[in-house]
């Protein structure tokens, strides 16, 4: 029996905790509270599930790959499918959740932050919905880089924060989020993006994406005898990954998170925060991080803007330590082949985050034996990655047709 | 006070404090001791010595870009421990408070950390991001080594301004607005207040930050608290004579820096 984490301080055994600001720690305190006594609340829940299933589409299926487990040989694929959840990612599910719980509160007003604009693109949809007013802090750079969902922000009535301070990529704009809840916690309220960040935030983010693992859970028993023997899914800050591995987690199933090998881990360009990172602070939080040797806090790199984070939530931190889950790190090239690969056999285009986990699980499933099976969770979907997909493919794709 | 503390006999004076900030290395290590003995020559007090971090998350925009001048003239928290001596040689007497990020003292770790400490004549810590709930180890650390852990209470941290008040070491620092540091054109009435219930509570002086950028600010703070702690007003006016420091005119930035300090403080 594992035991149940986070504690009262917010840690995961040596992770977690609060590491900020004083002025914080009143609004972090207000927050729990509020956010307890929701989750004891049947009428919140009943709401909240009401919401994933006839506003975002839940449950999303889970798709057995017939053609890509013949094209690979050995352990059967199954694909958890959050790209066919609502706005096209998993994150969604939480946004939901935590506004909700700000309406509850009778804040009427949220602040996000936003790398590739996935999580700005959730929150800015929730508000739309809910009648919320909203404010997506994003990196210049990173503006720069997703013009299209900066537009889509836009147009779901979010007002787009240009931060410029740092290098203007997610940390920075998580760092601006953070200065202003600070200054206007009172009638604000702090919608973060993934299991990261001061307690209670990794404890509420992981449980407003359990949803994909339970029902991940549900269907798989639908279909076959037994659990998968593996189940993957790719990190960055670890929402997705924490939402299908945490209602696993005492089940005798392997669990994979696959980080980002940006252009290889032996290489000064990557994002593989386990693999290469060590133990120290980031957004509030203790845990696994990027950094120099002065613990100056340094910018990752990968392909994928979902998993360019130089922190990682700290349950995964705890994870990685108590060897729980595996932690393997995954190329651009590898994650872009994959990406291809699944197109091709199955005719679903992954987002480039997703495309990690599928690159490990292709790695390994010939390996395995066809009895066994194994379940991917396919976080979002690849429509906002078209441009990406364009500089790389567009050549060999016109080419051979 | 019956133990031994590093301010004792260093802080006589128990109200009226002038408690500046500055970010160590901006714009370069031999600048800060000149502005130290500056300031030290206004009527400072205590400095609060800034370490410049990547990702100073109470800070403003003022104080964000000292640090980022101060990273790429190479500072780090070892090397700012380490100007202390150095400040010291060249006649800053005054005590100094290392103002430090949490994660840069956990890679050199508690204990070095300390010692570090100990073994340059650092009389304070204080660490914006460590609050009350995680300070438990620090605090001891501190504590037998006889160097005082600065603590910071705000309006908003309501029941737990007494636990922290109450425990608190060398000065207390009040936030007075809520938000991040930066300059403000007016005091705010519900601060005063929160003022009177933290000093209430506090067996040391109760200086108040955030925010205080002019004379009016410093003698209204002065009718009520102990002391006043100034960052951001102090990094603009460094930053208002960056131009003559890097074009030979650092003798006329000194000059215009006393000046302008000496106006901020008696108007």
């Amino acid at each position: 029996m594992l035991q149940v984490f986070p504690d009262i301080k917010g840690r995961f055994g040596d992770f977690g905790g609060k590491y900020v600001p004083e002025t914080l720690m009143g609004p972090l305190q207000e927050l729990e509270s509020a956010l307890d006594e929701a989750m004891e609340d049947e009428a919140f829940l009943k709401e909240y599930h009401h919401v994933l299933q006839e506003y975002a589409g839940r449950p999303t299926a889970l798709t057995f790959g017939d053609k890509v487990t013949k094209h690979l040989g050995g352990a059967k694929i199954y694909l958890k499918r959050e790209d066919l959840n609502h706005t096209g990612a998993h994150k969604l599910n939480n946004a939901i959740g935590q506004a909700l719980l700000a309406k509850r509160m009778g804040k009427q007003k949220i602040i996000a932050e936003t790398g590739a604009g996935q999580h700005g693109v959730a929150s800015a949809t929730v508000a739309a919905k809910f009648g919320l007013e909203c404010k997506v802090f994003m990196g210049e750079e990173d503006i720069r880089r997703q013009e299209l969902n900066v537009f889509r922000m836009k147009l779901l009535g979010a007002e787009v924060i240009p931060v410029s301070s740092g290098n203007g990529t997610l940390k920075d704009a998580t760092n601006e989020a953070i200065r202003y809840w600070v200054a206007n916690c009172e009638d604000h309220f702090y919608l973060i993006g993934s299991v990261v960040g001061p307690h209670p935030y990794p404890r509420m983010v992981r449980n407003f994406q359990r949803v994909i693992g339970d029902e991940s859970l549900r269907q798989f028993k639908e279909v076959e005898p037994a659990l998968p023997a593996r189940i993957y899914a790719c990190v960055g800050g670890g929402s997705n990954a924490m939402g299908m591995f945490y209602p696993f987690l005492e089940k005798e199933v392997e669990l994979v998170g696959v980080e980002a090998a940006g252009k290889g881990i032996d290489t000064p360009e990557h994002a593989a925060t386990l693999s290469k990172g060590t133990p120290g602070v980031i957004h509030g939080s203790l845990t696994y991080l990027m950094q120099d040797e002065n613990g100056q806090i340094t910018e990752p790199y990968s392909i994928s803007a979902g998993l360019d984070y130089p922190g990682i939530g700290p349950e995964h931190a705890h994870l990685f330590q108590s060897k729980r889950v595996r932690y393997e790190a995954i190329t651009d090239q590898e994650a872009l082949d994959a990406l291809k690969l699944l197109t091709e056999t199955e005719g679903i285009i992954p987002a480039i985050e997703s495309a990690h986990a599928l690159a490990q699980a292709f790695k390994e499933v010939p390996h395995m034996s066809e009895e066994e099976t194994i379940l991917i969770n396919v976080s979002g979907r690849g429509d906002k990655d078209m441009a990406t997909l364009m500089e790389h493919f567009k050549e060999e794709v016109d080419h051979a047709h | 006070m019956l133990t031994k503390t590093a301010f004792q006999g260093k802080v006589t004076k128990t109200n009226q404090l002038f408690i500046p900030f500055v970010v160590a290395g901006d714009p370069s290590p031999e600048m800060t001791i000149e502005y130290a003995l500056r300031l030290q020559e206004q009527g400072a007090d205590i400095l609060e010595l800034g370490v410049p971090y990547s990702d100073p998350l109470a800070d403003g925009p003022t104080i964000q870009r000292a640090a980022k001048r101060a990273l790429k003239a190479g500072m780090s928290l070892r090397k700012a421990i380490e100007l202390v001596p150095e400040m010291r040689k060249q006649g800053v007497e005054i005590p100094v408070v290392i103002f430090t990020y949490y994660n840069p003292v956990l890679q050199i770790g508690h204990d070095a950390f300390f010692d570090l400490l100990e073994a340059n004549g650092v009389e304070g810590v204080l660490i914006p991001d460590l609050p009350f709930e995680e300070s438990e180890e620090v605090r001891n650390l501190a504590d037998e080594k006889a160097i005082e852990f600065i603590s910071l209470v705000a309006p908003n941290s309501e029941e737990r301004i007494k636990q922290i008040a109450e425990q608190a070491k060398g000065f207390l620092y009040c936030v007075s607005t809520l938000g991040v540091t930066g300059e403000r054109n007016e005091m705010n009435a519900e601060a005063l207040n929160f003022i009177k219930e933290v000093k209430a509570y506090s067996p040391v002086p109760v200086a108040v930050g955030f925010g205080i950028s002019n004379y009016e600010h410093v003698k209204l703070v002065n009718d009520h608290a102990d002391g006043v702690i100034i960052g951001s007003k102090i990094i603009r006016v460094i930053e208002s004579g960056l131009e003559k420091v890097e074009n030979d005119a650092k003798e006329e930035a000194l000059q215009d820096f006393s000046k302008e300090i000496k106006q901020l403080m008696n108007g």
